[in-house]
């Protein structure tokens, strides 16, 4: 009631008050790309901006940082056994004289490459179980439903540690395809919903009908139009594979000796650390300031993808 | 409605089923009972360990299928086999755990589950004000801990606590063997304080995210306007129409959270020294013995479908459209 004419008039076409302007306008809304939008609105979060240079810098520290000290993570300082961080050991050093900084840095380098590459292949299985289930539907539908029901029943960690033997003697990656194998299936779920919706779309039953392979189909039709979700999906897992991580080798079903992870340091540290905080807090801080971040990115991205989503009420 | 429950209920039976198969077969291909008789000082003879696995079923000499066989006919009349230690029956080991660890996730997930729907209603009601504010902060911080790490902070806090004048609570183990009659139970009631803490602080972080997201979509429905238009106070339409409505959702979190409230329930019972089945798990992996690996894994599955059971009878009630079908 309160809005005069005039401005709507505003509001609706700024056209008529100056073509040139116009002409500017819809140039740019025509170069900007889906892609372009998403960023533009995802910079405009001030969130998850922060949340990104958190998680760069987080990054530099884990593969910078070790330059800047002479200490090694395999070396012993017996001489300052649990000294407190100092201008030579920063973050202290712990009981048997291993410099705390430059162990810290190197379980985070592995904890930050577990965590990528793990949830990239946990959306990787989502995606591709999920559409197949959707797509396919009937007798496949149900089999694929049944696994993930029967996987949701254990508890992954559960089938990861009766399984962690097989990760003695064997490379990390091990452990990363196992923990993406026994966590994709909420999103598997998800997935498979959507494709249910989007095979009855007439692109894909066109497709179809000129016989494009499934596979295909799912690859070029299916897939796309669910990269939204699936982003979203792998910013999350990348915080929950990182958590699920150093759960398992903190009891030692993880990450295996030779090799350092936030884990295999927490429970290094952790007997120790209501007596000498500076021995477990530093790395604990660290790892929680990483996930804190990567959880926030995943927030600032579905707003930006879906404005209308729930996130953006935060 | 009796039905559906019916039929839910064998469904999840035979998962049960499967998921404990699952875990013996899979426990026997990868576990080596053997390893924990080898290297022995003084040594056992072949023959002698070779007797003793056969004793105990886990000979890794003998095919995995009549095992798994030999087991089962077992599991049919409820005996679960004998530890690797050989001390006694995993059913006993099991009804002497499973005692400790139902408590400290019963009052956790209730105190979780209850806690974090409230201050999930009460967030989004006073969206953005500091009670928001600060309850997602917070649980967006929990939910971004390790349990491992939410543990050493609340150890940490406690015993700052206690040497600034306050009582100070025992960190490790979950009663005094030394103390008697009363002492003993209240000693008993405040050793549950810390590691219920943890796992409540989890769940109620958990829920009250989704809580949020769920009333903040109910809040801007048709019907709570309807409700308020036909006379009822804003508190009586929030709360009749629409917490009840915003809880449909959460209900079926409820059962797929169970799982993740179980895997903190191990990391609070290894760093609290409980002998619950958390850390019987964790025990039975890294001792190699495939009878309790097993018996753990049936417990979990058991308990992942009572709460789902339990999600669905909870749908059901809060749902009537699910009733009717």
């Amino acid at each position: 009631m309160s809005t005069s004419p005039q401005e709507i008039f505003e509001v609706a076409g700024p056209s008529t008050e100056s073509p040139d302007a116009s002409k500017q306008e819809s140039v740019d809304a025509a170069s900007l790309s889906r892609g372009r939008l998403i960023l533009r609105r995802f910079f405009r979060q001030k969130l998850g901006v922060a949340g990104l240079i958190v998680l760069i810098l987080m990054f530099l520290l884990a593969y910078l940082g070790p330059y800047l000290t002479h200490w090694k993570y395999t070396d012993f300082d017996q001489a300052n056994i649990l000294t407190g961080p100092s201008s030579s050991h920063f973050f202290g050093v712990d009981d048997i004289g291993r410099d705390v900084y430059a162990r810290t840095l190197r379980g985070l380098q592995k904890s930050l490459i577990i965590g990528l590459v793990a949830a990239f292949l946990t959306t990787f299985f989502a995606a591709v179980m999920g559409s197949i289930a959707g797509y396919f539907g009937a007798k496949t539908d149900v089999v694929v439903v049944w696994v993930i029901d029967l996987l949701l029943v254990m508890p992954s960690f559960l089938l990861l540690a009766i399984l962690s033997p097989v990760l003695s003697g064997r490379s990390w990656l091990w452990l990363v395809l196992l923990l993406s194998v026994f966590t994709w299936m909420v999103t598997g779920r998800v997935v498979r919903g959507m494709a249910m919706s989007l095979r009855e779309r007439e692109y894909v039953l066109a497709a179809k009908f000129m016989g494009v392979r499934p596979a295909t189909i799912i690859r070029r039709h299916l897939l796309p139009n669910m990269a939204s979700l699936l982003i979203v999906d792998f910013t999350i897992n990348v915080g929950g594979t990182i958590v699920a991580e150093t759960g398992l080798s903190f009891f030692g079903f993880g990450v295996q000796p030779p090799d350092v992870s936030m884990g295999t340091v927490l429970a290094d540290e952790q007997n120790l650390a209501t007596v000498y905080p500076h021995v477990f807090m530093f790395g604990a801080g660290l790892l929680v300031l990483t996930v804190l971040s990567v959880s926030v990115i995943g927030d600032a991205l579905r707003d930006a993808i879906d404005p209308t989503s729930g996130a953006s009420r935060l | 409605m009796l039905k559906f429950i019916a039929r839910r209920f064998v469904n999840y039976l035979i998962l049960v089923f499967i998921a404990t198969s699952l875990a013996y077969i899979l426990g026997s291909l990868t576990l080596n009972p053997r390893a924990r008789f080898e290297g022995r000082n003084p040594p056992l003879s072949q023959a002698s360990i070779h007797a003793i696995l056969h004793e105990r079923n886990a000979d890794p000499a003998t095919p995995v299928l009549v095992r798994y066989g030999r087991w089962l006919k077992g599991v049919s009349h409820g005996d679960f086999g004998i530890t690797i230690n050989g001390n006694g029956t995993v059913a006993d080991e099991i009804k002497r755990r499973a005692g400790v660890s139902l408590r400290l996730l019963i009052l956790g997930t209730v105190a979780g589950a209850v806690l974090g729907v409230f201050t999930g209603v009460f967030g989004a009601v006073r969206q953005r004000k500091p009670f928001d504010v600060g309850s997602t902060v917070v649980s967006y911080v929990v939910l971004a801990s390790p349990t491992v790490v939410s543990i050493i902070v609340i150890q940490t806090f406690f015993i700052w606590i206690g040497k600034h004048g306050g009582p100070l609570l025992p960190t490790a183990g979950e009663y005094d063997s030394n103390l008697h009659g009363l002492h003993f139970w209240t000693d008993r009631a405040v050793r549950l304080i810390m590691p219920t803490l943890t796992l409540g602080l989890f769940g109620l972080a958990f829920f009250s995210r989704y809580q949020r997201s769920a009333m903040l979509d109910v809040l801007g429905s048709d019907f709570l306007r309807t409700a308020r238009a036909k006379g009822l106070t804003r508190r009586q339409a929030l709360f009749k129409h629409g917490v009840r409505t915003a809880l449909i959702p959460i209900v079926t979190f409820f059962a797929y959270s169970f799982g993740l409230l179980l895997t903190g329930a191990t990391f609070t019972e290894t760093l609290f020294n409980w002998n619950g089945m958390g850390k019987y798990l964790v025990e039975s992996v890294q001792q190699h013995d495939v009878n309790a690996v097993a018996a753990v894994a049936c417990f979990t599955a058991v308990l992942v479908l009572l709460s789902g059971l339990l999600s669905d009878v909870l749908y059901a009630a809060l749902d009537p459209r699910v009733r009717t079908k």
